[in-house]
């Protein structure tokens, strides 16, 4: 039962609660970021670390901040986080930095981290609020890989950088431009809601 | 080129051509979120374009009196969202007290919009593309109007498509980013204006 809760716990963030797919939170990022397979990545990665981080420190205080400062409280703690990943991404790997460029500090208002702090971390212990962040995490790393996959392949005729149809091809620009990511995001969203709605009939 | 024609085109520039929301992918989930209506869609913009212009000039005057003299720019995101966060409760408790009116109307708002990335957003553009004061100021008002823009015309769109008959797997959120892509195509039109 016990082990079950934690399995649970996650794998919740991939499929059952994924935050981009089914919550719809932490919508900016995703469209801005996903042009390339490599930024999506980069900024799953990013913004996994700062929730993973941020929900052990909330979880480690969550007796000890009054209830009446806790959301500055989070965004503090979750700040502190983003400055770090800020200041390491800007040592190691800088193109990916530049690439990424204002969306690194923007992080910190990303909602689903703030919403993963308030309605997860803040009521759970330390090990279960660290499963949460990293099943979160990887579910929005997937998703932004997915719009990123079509996007890139569609718009740039490249995945991961590697040409794929050869000089030919004349790639449809329009989808690495805003246009092609709303349009990719709606369609992919509207597919899960599909394949939700199926296996829930198929529950039944 | 004069102050005037200067600032003319920076405010030309973030309403249309470099439309915060449809442009830059900043303010998504409050313009996905609050567009439903368009009385709605109007408070918010109007207490985004509020918060936006103050906390422009704020976060300027932080960043060059404080951080800068004090060569601590690398705390640039926590002080900035503190201001903003700050501000927010401050301009809803100033509200409360000067305009009940106002405050009604806006009031589910307000505190929304600490997480309103564009505001974090617009701060932290006006210090990359180093802006003075005056530009910061209109940088901020610019980016609020489109955005207030956007989400106006976006809601008017909404209450439309609700008499449509919608396939299911398309209701709510993805009809409403396919409409907002067409939308980004339209504003598309205006690249190259400035």
């Amino acid at each position: 039962m016990e082990k079950n809760k934690t399995l649970q716990t996650l794998t919740n963030g991939i499929w059952r609660e994924n935050p981009i797919f089914k919550l719809v939170l932490g919508t900016c990022p995703t469209i801005a970021v996903t042009t390339s397979v490599e930024n999506g990545i980069g900024m799953g990665l990013a913004a996994t670390f700062v929730l993973v981080a941020s929900n052990v420190v909330i979880a480690l205080l969550r007796n000890f901040i009054p209830d009446k400062v806790r959301i500055p409280a989070f965004i503090v703690v979750i700040a502190t986080f983003v400055t770090i990943v800020q200041l390491l991404m800007e040592a190691f790997v800088p193109a990916l930095y530049s690439a990424l460029g204002l969306f690194i500090p923007l992080i910190v208002v990303n909602c689903i981290i703030l919403g993963r702090a308030e309605s997860f971390a803040s009521k759970n212990p330390v090990l279960l609020s660290m499963l949460d962040g990293i099943g979160m995490g990887l579910g929005f790393t997937l998703s932004l890989l997915m719009i990123s996959t079509v996007r890139e392949i569609l718009g740039n005729g490249t995945f991961l950088g590697i040409s794929l149809f050869g000089a030919n091809f004349q790639p449809a620009i329009m989808m690495i431009l805003a246009p092609g990511g709303f349009l990719t995001f709606g369609i992919l969203m509207a597919l899960t809601k599909k394949i939700s709605q199926k296996s829930a009939k198929a529950g039944k | 080129m004069s102050e005037f024609v200067k600032i003319l085109l920076l405010l030309v520039s973030t309403i249309l051509v470099n439309n915060y929301v449809l442009g830059r992918f900043l303010g998504i989930c409050p313009f996905l979120g609050v567009s439903k209506r368009v009385e709605t869609a109007v408070g918010m913009g109007m207490a985004v374009t509020f918060v936006m212009a103050i906390a422009s000039v704020i976060t300027y005057l932080v960043q060059y009196l404080i951080l800068v003299p004090l060569k601590m720019e690398f705390l640039q995101t926590i002080a900035f969202i503190l201001v903003i966060a700050a501000l927010v409760q401050l301009v809803e408790m100033v509200i409360q007290k000067m305009s009940p009116t106002l405050y009604e109307a806006l009031g589910v708002y307000l505190p929304l919009i600490t997480t309103n990335c564009a505001v974090l957003g617009v701060a932290i553009i006006n210090i990359t593309e180093g802006y003075n004061l005056l530009e910061t100021l209109f940088s901020g008002i610019g980016a609020a109007v489109g955005f207030t823009l956007a989400i106006v015309l976006f809601a008017g769109i909404r209450e439309r498509m609700e008499m449509t008959d919608i396939p299911p797997a398309f209701q709510d959120f993805p009809i409403a980013l396919v409409t907002a892509g067409l939308m980004a195509m339209a504003f598309l039109g205006f690249a190259g204006l400035v």
